[in-house]
């Protein structure tokens, strides 16, 4: 698998770490109630198509990227950097 | 036997090698394979199941029966494919599966009752007795199962793994391979082409068909060389592509020395690639199917294109009178080639009633089919059933063909399905199965070279094309363009057995008794017969078992469908996907400045995480560990200790905004926090449990320097990132770890003081530096740091350089230590000093407790919001009934206490439902005299002085342990003051 990090070009997918789905850009405000909460920590989709989620290039500049991908074909369609969209709450 | 001027091997330069303690002589150029042949050997294995003799049956990697053990002791490696394994000068090879010899195996007792072992056994025969399974049954089956056998010593061979990257990988290199790295490579496309055998030509090398106008081998040897010549091409020969991965990754074994007998210095046996590949090309060629006729497994039955390879490649005749059996027109070109080297043919014998056939000099019978076979140890004769009844004819050799199945594994291992052509009845692969590669040649179902040839060049230029390159004009030169005519067959019905696995022993018969016991689904039917599932997964006889499982079933072919393909495509040792991982090259080593002196003052290392720790500085006259933790404990305690805790993560802070980051990352306020202090904070995951604990200073007022634990660095700065980058961007602040930087040491006890100011430029008091101060300072002329904190309960110091003064401080500090009646400490008394004081470790923040649960709850700040805060209010983790942090200590002096113990009530039974809570940490306190231990108890803090039972049921300790306050030593606190 290889990802296009917007910063250090295409690389092996082991040269970053995996978190999760992006759900994590969306934190809620600490008054949002129990279940924007529960569903801000521990509800996740799975789907068959696309996803997109959470991958830091570690073993490069840092960064923490937004991955599209889709989980059938493996296709991935876009790499963003995560501070990019923080400000639009992707 | 050798046929003169025939074959592609050297005859000036001859090798010597043995099978089975046999010495045989052979040519440069030869496989184990052919060498055997021509030395007219036919019996080279016995089957996994039946111990059936078998020979020769293919001239690739795909051979299913002759599996072999090269090399001796730890360099031995079994199931190597004698097709495969080139001969060299002191070559060693061994039979496997036989005992005591490959001629005269007892095993072969189990063909005797085959009636008794078909598909099902072992899943029918070894239910009962329950008990019987581990104790009889399994040792045995794994006593008679398996081919070859490791050695079991450890294997010292060096392997390697290895990247490569180009924009066109082509994945074989016979006529279509060849023809389009010739067109890419003109255009100068950075070209990798690799294939398998050792000499690039593919089929070109095993037929007599020409090309332009030339011996298609001539052709091939042509192009290699223009190729060789190209500075953008590389040509990777004895290197099999595994496997197709996602965005454009595959895996790739080179055998790189295994042919070798005396392999270039350092060279590694093997190296496991991974081929990043804008494009690619698979041009991996077509196997030929056998037919499943009865007793169609005798040493001397062999695939008819196997036969032509060993002719016209090796120059060896399979036999002296060879029969042919096929359905379509291979078969004749098989007689063809034979009867022109001077071979006898026995007869040609086709499966197509109606077939229009050129006239020949041998007999040939048409509509007809081989029906039985003779021999035990080499074939003997063949029967032969057709319109004019039955004749057995005498042969030692049966060239078979069943057609082609073209090679499309590896468009099916991104979830590709083959795709049923009726015509040439055969799977071909799914257009666009794998993204970027294009099929071309046999692999394709284009089954004549001048399609190949063709079909190469297109698939170039189509890929030139989408990568921006110009495409040069080449025609693909001319050749054979027979039409490929096929009549699908599958079995021939007799009484005996008929083989489709010869690796697995696997029958005609077993696929049917599997339909019948309703595993209908080709994957149950693959797993109750082992159809597909040997070193050769089914390369042979796949496609024939499904449709033996089709006509079963009364279903078609496509319907029916074929298991999954999965990488890799040959078999891969470990050692190789593995290289370098082995032993200490498992994982990255990390060593502190005073690694060097700490081994040389004889302490034991132990890992945490990455890094390599003291377990404790042993002294003469102490014979185990707790003698020497208990000294050094009592170094920190009255006079002074010095340990080396650089292993802590450090991140550097600094920006407007740091302040205000820490306070968003901690559950306590940094914001606060005086220039030149430092103070505890408590880090939460999101989901409210703790996720790290550590100090953090204040060097200025917008620079802090954050320690972590040890074992968590990695993850604190990641989190730190995660925040900064995608929860608070808003806020200025820059950070990096500098744990490497930084060489850190604790110096802990009541001299400590004095210790220091031996060391540093302007000496120390409690007044310019209470607990909790902190700031530069310059320590033997060097610019440092001091820290007033204390994980030991003692007024102590962390004293930190750059890295580079390390060691030399480390020995300074000792030194002094020790004239100080102290000296150096390792994990063990560092381990001691903490549970006297009730100082949590990851033992009890281990990711499912709260602040609440360790008592830090008030360290939660009504004040701010902080990661992890909303959740840690949830109402299930701040019930009071949750387990929370206790000490506990034996009712009894001498009493026992284990980590990992559970804790009962004591007249209740130590039962799950009664569980009340756990020890996490234990240690002797050489202070108190006794045990002493941390835990976690249901409503703890109400429980002050309960008696509780401790039961460790793993180790068999029971013991009666008072709950009380987790502070042991000095719980007012006053000598980190003093």
């Amino acid at each position: 698998m290889r990802l296009t990090c917007p910063v250090c070009g295409e690389r092996d997918r082991r040269e970053f770490y995996y978190q999760g789905a992006a759900v994590a850009m969306r934190r809620p405000a600490p008054d949002a109630g129990a279940e924007a909460w529960d569903n801000y920590v521990h509800l996740r989709e799975n789907p068959a198509g696309e996803t997109r989620d959470m991958w830091q290039h570690d073993g490069g500049c840092g960064a923490w990227l937004v991955v599209t991908r889709n989980t059938v074909t493996h296709e991935i369609s876009d790499v963003e950097l995560a501070s990019d969209l923080a400000g639009e709450r992707a | 036997m050798r046929i003169e001027g025939k074959g592609l091997i050297d005859r000036r330069r001859t090798v010597r090698f043995q099978f089975d303690e046999i010495g045989h002589t052979a040519f440069e150029g030869d496989t184990v394979a052919s060498a055997l042949l021509a030395a007219g050997r036919k019996l080279v294995a016995r089957s996994f199941k039946y111990h059936r003799p078998r020979g020769v049956l293919t001239a690739g990697s795909e051979e299913p029966n002759a599996l072999i053990t090269t090399g001796r002791g730890a360099a031995s490696e079994p199931n190597v494919r004698a097709t495969v394994q080139e001969v060299f000068d002191g070559l060693e090879t061994r039979s496997q599966n036989a005992w005591p010899s490959l001629k005269l195996d007892v095993m072969q007792l189990n063909d005797l009752v085959h009636p008794f072992l078909g598909a099902g056994f072992y899943y029918k025969t070894f239910m009962w007795p329950h008990g019987f399974w581990e104790k009889l049954y399994e040792p045995v089956i794994r006593r008679a199962a398996g081919l070859g056998g490791l050695s079991g010593a450890h294997n010292e061979d060096k392997y390697e793994r290895a990247w490569a990257f180009c924009d066109l990988l082509i994945i074989g290199a016979g006529p279509a391979g060849l023809m389009a790295a010739l067109v890419a490579g003109r255009a100068g496309a950075d070209i990798i082409l690799a294939d398998e055998d050792s000499l690039p030509g593919g089929r070109l090398n095993a037929e007599t068909l020409a090309v332009d106008g030339m011996a298609g081998s001539d052709w091939a040897a042509g192009v290699v060389a223009e190729l060789h010549g190209m500075s953008n091409v590389r040509i990777m020969t004895r290197t099999t592509v595994t496997g197709a991965y996602d965005q454009g990754t595959y895996g790739a074994l080179e055998r790189v020395s295994s042919h070798l007998a005396t392999p270039a210095e350092g060279a590694p046996r093997e190296t496991f690639w991974r081929i990043v590949a804008k494009r690619s090309v698979l041009a991996a060629g077509a196997l030929e199917r056998p037919v499943a006729f009865p007793n169609n497994d005798r040493p001397g039955i062999m695939t008819a294109s196997a036969v032509r390879a060993y002719l016209n490649r090796w120059g060896v005749a399979a036999g002296k009178k060879v029969a042919i059996f096929g359905n379509n027109d291979d078969a004749h070109r098989t007689a063809r080639d034979l009867a022109e080297a001077g071979v006898e043919i026995a007869a040609v014998i086709d499966s197509r009633p109606d077939v229009a056939l050129p006239s020949a000099s041998w007999p040939v019978y048409k509509g007809s089919h081989v029906v039985d076979t003779a021999g035990r140890l080499a074939l003997r004769s063949v029967t032969v059933k057709g319109p004019a009844g039955e004749k057995v004819i005498a042969a030692d050799c049966l060239a078979m063909s069943g057609g082609w199945n073209p090679t499309v594994h590896m468009t099916c291992h991104m979830n590709g399905r083959p795709v049923w052509r009726e015509d040439i009845a055969a799977f071909v692969p799914q257009e666009g199965a794998v993204p970027g590669m294009l099929t071309a040649g046999a692999c394709n179902g284009d089954f004549s070279t001048a399609a190949c040839l063709s079909a190469g060049a297109d698939a170039a230029k189509r890929l030139l094309g989408d990568l921006g390159m110009s495409v040069p004009r080449l025609r693909a030169p001319d050749a054979d363009d027979s039409a490929y005519s096929i009549t699908p067959l599958w079995t021939v019905p007799g009484k005996d057995r008929a083989w489709l696995d010869f690796q697995n022993d696997v029958t005609v018969k077993d696929v049917k008794q599997a339909a019948r016991e309703n595993f209908r689904s080709v994957e149950h039917m693959k797993r109750y017969t082992t159809q597909g599932m040997a070193p050769d997964q089914g390369k042979n006889s796949n496609v024939a078992a499904l449709a033996v499982l089709a006509d079963a079933t009364g279903r078609a072919i496509p319907e029916t469908g074929t298991t999954t393909f999965r990488p890799p495509y040959v078999p891969v040792s470990i050692a190789a996907m593995g290289a370098g991982a082995q032993g200490a090259g498992f994982a990255p080593q990390r060593f502190t400045t005073s690694h060097t002196a700490s081994v040389e003052m004889g302490a034991p290392m132990i890992e945490a995480g990455l890094w390599y720790r003291p377990g404790y500085f042993p002294r003469g006259g102490e014979t185990t560990w707790r003698q020497s933790c208990d000294r050094e404990v009592g170094f920190v305690r009255e006079a002074v200790g010095v340990c080396d805790v650089s292993t802590l993560g450090k991140i550097d802070l600094q920006g407007p905004g740091a302040a205000e980051f820490l306070d968003f990352v901690y559950t306590n306020t940094f914001s606060t926090l005086k220039e030149g202090r430092v103070r505890y904070g408590l880090m939460l995951r999101e989901d409210g449990h703790v996720m790290d604990d550590g100090t953090t200073a204040r060097l200025g007022p917008e620079h802090f320097v954050m320690t972590t634990t040890t074992a968590a660095a990695g993850n604190v700065m990641r989190h730190l990132e995660f925040v900064h980058q995608v929860l608070r961007p808003d806020l200025d602040v820059r950070f990096t770890s500098v744990t490497e930087q930084w060489a850190q040491f604790a110096v802990a006890g009541p001299r400590s003081r004095e210790l220091l100011n031996g060391v540093l430029k302007s000496p120390v008091d409690n007044d310019t530096w209470p607990f909790i101060a902190c700031g530069t300072v310059t320590v033997c002329g060097v610019a440092g740091r001091l820290f007033r904190i204390s994980f030991s309960g003692e007024h102590a110091y962390e004293v930190a350089v750059p890295s580079r003064y390390g060691e030399s401080l480390f020995r300074e500090l000792v030194s002094r230590a020790e004239s100080l009646e102290g000296g150096a400490y390792g994990m063990e008394a560092l381990n001691v000093l903490r549970i006297e004081k009730g100082h949590i470790t990851h033992a009890e923040i281990h990711g499912r407790t709260t602040a609440f649960d360790i008592g830090f709850a008030r360290m939660v700040s009504a004040k701010k919001d902080c990661i992890g805060k909303t959740m840690a209010a949830r109402e299930g983790l701040t019930d009071p009934g949750r387990q929370q942090l206790v000490g506990l200590r034996p009712v009894a002096p001498g009493g026992q206490m284990t980590a990992g113990a559970h804790l009962f009530e004591t007249a209740k039974e130590a039962t799950r439902v009664n569980d009340q809570g756990y020890v996490t940490s234990v240690a002797f306190s050489p202070t108190l005299g006794h045990m002493i231990g941390l835990g976690f108890i249901a409503r703890g803090p109400e429980r002050m002085g309960e008696t509780v039972r401790l039961v460790d049921a793993v180790r068999g300790v029971e013991t009666d342990v008072e709950i009380c306050a987790p502070v042991f030593v000095d719980p007012e606190g006053g000598r980190v003051r003093g």
